[in-house]
């Protein structure tokens, strides 16, 4: 019993009894339920926060921000979506009409495929792969493909400068937030995202980010090149709209556009997750997230939120003060600082494991 | 394998384009990122200005003045105003000079708001705009106390202004002057002014030397972005400026280069505390009481002859050539504006740069659309 479909199979299989093909339908139905609420969970979150981002730079710039629909503007991000859906779907006539409509899927994809592994506290885990970690990084790498995919389709100059820089970007960020994460993978030895959680605990100490000062370092890389996967300022080259109007999504209208910016604004969620999750202890409140009642699992999910919920907020934060950098400017920060920074962020983790027999600042590994 | 054929890329940014302040065209030429040249196509917005003067009288024409720079009407409305004037030898009274002072320098802080704001804005910055904005806000207030209207004025007239201050003006203004002196202005530089990816992006970039500034007879901020301390109101005093006192803050190259984008950026930023103390000094040497108009008459029809008039606007220097032929209407007027010679040397600056660069260079310029055209 490692996560919610297994747990679902054997309840239906204690309901209804076992046999092979009735094991299959269970099977199926225990993943795909899971999965299903993880999209709704993912798309919602989406939306409430481009509810909070207007709220949060309304905030910063004297302003009230979005405030008709529903009490003090809470509805919001429905009506946009319900806008979105009746808008007319305009494809331009001289588009590459299939990769025009199939980018935004892809990109939306990439989004809720991460989100199959994310621990959401307790044994909230669509499946907990023991990949989960290289699975994350992966599922990540395809958003690229659909950018790319739609600057190339939409057969538009500022469209296809703004996939190039999106391909250019996302590919050289990936590695800097892959090495930093390797950097945690090195004190677990496993990639399943329930263990890492696991290895945690409930108090800051506990947590990854304390656990040597070069993951405290490799936390603030995973940071600053999440930002710039998401493509969102000071890295928002992609779509820089004074520069190359809208970069990528320049021709896209109603809910393709919408895709976009579902993924986009899912994309923010995901990778706070993921920060939780690998630096800041998830939601572990130091009890097995698998034999406790559901009081305290919810508990787990409530702290894992409490966490995740502040570092969407940074990111829209510095969205709302600072201006962009220039694309040579990014890429040298990249090679020239972060990558060489998370190689000795990694180098010196593997010779603290083996100086200090893997014990970190504060606290001792469980079983060593 | 056939051999790859590399092409570079035209690119027409504009005249839709959201950091064009205005409809303008650039006919750009592009390797990937890399700029080869920007070709500026201009005329989008001619109005025609010019002609509408041979067709309306002298004083009909001041609502047009207008509409030559929109973000800082007034500018407009005292160049003309000064021009006809000198050619018709009327005297202002002493109030409405200081009227225009006050009027012309709040226009200059309205305008360095939109100016600095939308650089930054063009640079991704979307906050320090809405916080200029903010502060335009009160100057719209303040020049809606003083004359009714808060984009296009029309406060000038021929022989004086059309309103007198009305009551709580002064001391509003004051305390818009503190708010900036010891607030605002603080409190832009703070949150963006020395942030380290805006000097990034600012410093060394779109460098116009002193010499290279004279050549293409840039005016205003940015001739003195790039080291040259020329400003009108000091240089060739024209209504009441000799009277105040003040500094012509000049680029001097605080994060990089003399003369680059920065440069022309912080000497908005400086200018915005100079017409403070301006504005503080003509409330304080105002005269309470006073006509506020020379009386012309109806038919208002100035001698013969010709006239040219330059005024220190928010984008440099604004002159007026006016010739009459002792009729009710102008024979002539030409407009020199600004942002036109600001055009001039944006093919030059933008080879060799990265598109990006192109639109902080624009932004640096603080270029107005409708004022290049006219």
């Amino acid at each position: 019993m490692h996560n919610v479909a297994s747990i679902i199979q054997s309840t239906l299989k204690n309901l209804f009894g076992s046999s092979p093909s009735l094991d299959l339908l269970y099977a199926c139905l225990g993943y795909l339920v899971p999965c299903l609420a993880v999209v709704t969970v993912i798309s919602m979150i989406g939306g409430i926060l481009t509810l909070m981002e207007r709220k949060v730079a309304g905030a910063i710039q004297n302003r009230l921000g979005p405030n008709r629909v529903g009490p003090s503007g809470s509805l919001q991000w429905i009506a946009d979506a319900i806008k979105l859906h009746l808008k007319e779907d305009i494809i331009p006539a001289l588009a590459d009409k299939n990769l025009f409509r199939l980018a935004p899927y892809i990109v939306f994809v990439g989004t809720v495929l991460t989100g199959m592994v994310i621990p959401f506290g307790g044994s909230f885990i669509v499946v907990d792969l023991n990949v989960g970690l290289i699975f994350i990084i992966v599922a990540v790498s395809l958003i690229v493909i659909g950018l790319l995919m739609s600057g190339w389709a939409s057969n538009n100059k500022w469209a296809l400068l703004g996939g190039i820089r999106s391909a250019a970007q996302i590919v050289s960020y990936e590695i800097p937030s892959a090495l930093a994460l390797l950097t945690v993978i090195l004190i677990t030895g496993s990639f399943s995202m329930q263990t890492i959680v696991a290895e945690q605990g409930l108090f800051p100490w506990q947590w990854f980010i304390f656990y040597n000062p070069f993951t405290f370092i490799a936390f603030f890389i995973f940071s600053i090149a999440s930002l710039a996967e998401l493509n969102r300022v000071p890295f928002d080259f992609p779509e820089a709209e004074s520069e190359l109007v809208s970069g990528y999504n320049v021709e896209y209208s109603g809910m393709r556009f919408g895709f976009f910016f579902a993924a986009e604004f899912g994309n923010i969620f995901v990778t706070a997750s993921i920060a939780t999750a690998v630096f800041l202890g998830g939601g572990n409140i130091g009890l097995d997230p698998y034999d406790s009642g559901i009081g305290y699992q919810l508990l787990m999910v409530l702290v894992f939120f409490a966490k995740v919920i502040p570092l969407c907020f940074v990111s829209l934060w510095v969205r709302w003060t600072l201006p962009r950098l220039r694309i040579d400017q990014m890429m040298s920060m990249c090679w020239k600082y972060l990558i060489p920074i998370s190689f000795v962020c990694l180098i010196s983790t593997a010779l603290w494991m083996l100086v200090f027999n893997g014990n970190g600042i504060f606290w001792r590994m469980s079983g060593s | 394998m056939a051999e790859l054929v590399s092409q570079e890329m035209f690119l027409n940014m504009g005249p839709h384009h959201p950091s064009t302040h205005g409809v303008l065209r650039l006919i750009v030429q592009t390797d990937g990122e890399i700029m080869r040249r920007a070709i500026p196509d201009i005329g989008y917005l001619h109005r025609g200005i010019e002609k509408i003067a041979e067709r309306v009288p002298y004083q009909g024409f001041m609502p047009y003045t207008d509409r030559i720079d929109y973000v800082s009407a007034f500018s407009g409305n005292l160049g003309y105003a000064l021009t006809v004037e000198r050619l018709a030898g009327i005297e202002v009274p002493e109030k409405a000079e200081y009227l225009r002072v006050i009027a012309a320098e709040l226009a200059r802080l309205g305008s360095h708001f939109i100016g600095v704001g939308a650089v930054l804005l063009d640079l991704g910055a979307v906050t320090p705009f809405v916080h200029a904005l903010r502060e335009r806000e009160t100057y719209n207030d303040l020049m809606e106390m003083l004359c009714g209207a808060r984009l296009t004025h029309n406060y000038a007239r021929i022989g004086g202004v059309s309103h007198d201050v009305p009551e709580g003006f002064k001391e509003k203004t004051l305390r818009f002057i503190d708010h900036l002196e010891h607030e605002f202005i603080d409190e832009f530089n703070n949150l963006i002014s020395f942030n380290s990816i805006l000097v990034k992006r600012f410093a060394n970039v779109g460098v116009v030397s002193a010499e290279m500034a004279i050549e293409y007879t840039l005016v205003g901020p940015n001739l003195r972005g790039s080291g040259v301390p020329f400003d009108l109101r000091r240089d060739d005093p024209y209504s009441i400026y000799d009277r105040f006192d003040f500094e012509i803050p000049v680029g001097k190259g605080k994060f990089g280069t003399v003369g680059d984008c920065y440069d022309r950026y912080w000497v908005r930023i400086q200018e915005i505390r100079e017409s403070c103390r301006i504005i503080r000094q003509a409330l304080q040497q105002m005269p309470e009481k006073g006509a506020i108009r020379t009386k012309i008459p109806k038919v208002f029809k100035p001698p013969k002859g010709e006239m040219y008039v330059r005024t220190e606007c928010p984008r440099g220097e604004m002159g007026f050539y006016l010739i009459s032929d002792g009729g009710k209407n102008p024979y002539r007027l030409k407009i020199r504006t600004g942002s036109f010679s600001a055009m001039s040397i944006l093919e030059e600056l933008s080879q060799g740069v990265m598109v990006a660069d192109l639109v902080a260079i624009i932004g640096s310029f603080d270029i107005v659309a409708p004022e290049i055209d006219r």
